[in-house]
């Protein structure tokens, strides 16, 4: 099983607590989004996994056994960490080269992860010359070179171009597709909402939620605005144990708890006009907003999931 | 666990494995290391450099030597030793290679590649291990081919003053030379590991080996007499200077005390390397 554990995980620098007693569990065979703001612990619960730092508190193991005590780790882990890890004076082909040396990975395998990543053209060009998204690519590859049961990304799609962002979605839904875990941080809640199906939310080093996307972004995500001159009578109509209405200035109400179809439909039946009616994407600060103060809702929410 | 191969079980749908692998072991580290060393070229550059100012400085001092040899006055007469000025470049070469052993290491973690070191190989000592085998080796053979020539062709140019392999000293010198100038780049790769940037592993290097005698000659000279022979260059110096300061220790005595410093000096980054988050 290519599953990921952690439990209890902690790391204090100094008086600064990064991660605070975060339990999970990243499971195979689909993409698994770990979303939070930045500076809510992602990239530090992701070094932890590969050993780079020691946790204070708790434990995270990779396949039941800490990373470093896995005989070959990077058959085991690909990572691409969020700071790059290449150095600049290397060429792509000698920066693979190297990292596969120590797993006694050959030359071939080196071309088929570069021809993957579409950098055999650059391979043998200074890694200092390659823009923000090459060295992206560059790290994927690196991250694939072992064939890893595991692959953990770190923003992956920070500076790439909407081609690069699509390639490197597609991507990882194969791999997940191929029954591999792959464990993807993001603070972009829009991202995630496309390649996760499970997410892990954090927020100030806690765990906020364990949930399924698609329940994350129908119970805290999108909400309906409305225009309309009746928007009195119409929030009366609307208005229900799961829905909330807020005016946002007269004539103007953000509804949460119903979908678009259902506000026109009560507008239609009530004989109210509307002048405007437009689904809006909830951003990642709505999302935390509502996350944080239904916090323990989720939490019993992906308990009954386990439980299932 | 096989030493050869091992093959992974897939999760779920078994999922053919399409690479193999082994095990991370010293030697594999090793080649990894070898190949980071040979791919980038501030490696050669430095190195070249090292060479040349062993061989340049020995010739151009041991030319002039000769050619002002009737303008020196007695007591440089006295002071003069066949063997040495054809190794002055050494003095030059010991800071080179000893950037060149900083930055070995401290390029790695000024770019982040030591993430991607650490990563493959995170039982961590290997990586130290490694590091310091495969510039050991480097910086000694390209070292002993310096001195060896630096040696040939000082002789050669100081014409009658020259002396030849024979000279007692003389061999022990020139490997001994090699042998200094490949301690000093250990204590560079320890110094990298322990200060983990360019600019202070390069400032500490010249710290132990350039300021810390000047600093010990300020003081009174009972003291300087018996802690200077302790300090690095000074000790490794008596193994290859044969002329000596008339303080020095005995060559393979002051040879294995700066073997000490650059050995601490491991030890020490790698207790911390295992200690430390990257």
């Amino acid at each position: 099983m290519c599953v990921i554990e952690a439990r209890a995980l902690s790391k204090r620098y100094g008086d600064k607590t990064a991660v605070d007693g975060l339990d999970f569990t990243v499971r195979p065979g689909m993409v698994t989004g770990f979303l939070g703001p930045n500076g809510s612990g992602k990239s530090t619960t992701m070094r932890l996994i590969l050993g780079l730092d020691r946790p204070t508190g708790g434990s995270v193991t990779v396949n039941g056994r800490a990373y470093a005590e896995h005989p070959a780790p990077l058959a085991e882990v690909g990572a691409l960490l969020e700071a790059r890890s290449i150095h600049t004076g290397r060429s792509a082909r000698n920066h693979l080269l190297a990292l596969a040396a120590t797993h006694r990975i050959g030359r071939r395998r080196v071309d088929e992860v570069l021809d993957l990543v579409g950098l055999s053209d650059v391979a043998g060009k200074r890694v200092g010359s390659f823009s923000l998204g090459m060295g992206q690519r560059l790290g994927i590859a690196a991250a694939l070179l072992a064939d890893p049961g595991t692959i953990i990304l770190d923003e992956p799609v920070n500076g790439l171009d909407p081609e690069g962002v699509r390639w490197v979605r597609n991507l990882l839904k194969d791999l997940a597709a191929e029954g591999r875990t792959v464990f993807l941080s993001s603070h972009l809640m829009a991202e995630m909402a496309q390649t996760a199906e499970h997410v892990i939310v954090v927020g100030k080093g806690r765990l906020i939620a364990d949930v399924e996307t698609a329940d994350l972004l129908a119970g805290a995500g999108g909400s309906v605005v409305v225009r309309s001159p009746e928007s009195d009578e119409l929030r009366r109509h609307l208005l229900g144990p799961e829905v909330t209405v807020t005016s946002l200035e007269p004539g103007l109400l953000r509804v949460r708890g119903v979908g678009l179809e259902q506000v026109g439909e009560t507008a239609r039946s009530n004989g109210l006009a509307i002048y405007e009616l437009r689904q809006e994407q909830a951003s990642l600060e709505d999302v935390f907003m509502s996350l944080t103060s239904d916090a323990v809702e989720y939490r019993a929410g992906s308990l009954d999931g386990r439980a299932a | 666990m096989s030493a050869t191969t091992m093959t992974a079980t897939a999760p779920g749908q078994a999922r053919p494995r399409a690479v193999t692998v082994s095990p991370v072991s010293l030697p594999a580290v090793s080649r990894s290391e070898w190949i980071k060393f040979r791919t980038l070229r501030s490696s050669w550059i430095v190195l070249a450099a090292t060479v040349v100012a062993v061989i340049g400085i020995g010739m151009l001092v041991s030319y002039f030597t000769n050619t002002h040899w009737s303008s020196m006055r007695p007591a440089e007469r006295f002071r003069f030793n066949a063997v040495d000025r054809s190794l002055t470049g050494v003095n030059l070469a010991q800071l080179t290679i000893g950037v060149l052993g900083v930055l070995f290491v401290s390029g790695e973690y000024g770019t982040g590649m030591i993430r991607a070191t650490l990563s493959a190989a995170p039982t961590r000592i290997p990586v130290l291990v490694a590091k310091a085998a495969v510039f050991a080796v480097v910086t000694f053979v390209s070292s002993i081919v310096a001195t060896v020539v630096a040696f040939a062709t000082g002789q050669g140019l100081l014409g009658p003053h020259g002396v030849g392999w024979g000279t007692p000293g003389a061999v022990r010198a020139v490997f001994g030379a090699a042998l200094y100038l490949t301690v000093v780049g250990l204590l560079g790769v320890a110094l990298g590991f322990l200060v983990r940037s360019t600019a202070g592993g390069i400032g500490a290097l010249f710290g132990l080996l350039l300021v810390l005698p000047v600093i010990f000659a300020a003081l009174p000279s009972s003291w300087n007499n018996t802690v200077g022979p302790y300090l690095p260059n000074n000790a490794g110096g008596a193994l290859w200077n044969l002329r000596g300061n008339g303080f020095q220790l005995s060559p393979w005595v002051g040879f294995a005390v700066f073997c000490a410093w650059a050995a601490a000096g491991l030890i020490l980054a790698a207790f911390l390397l295992r200690r430390r988050d990257a």
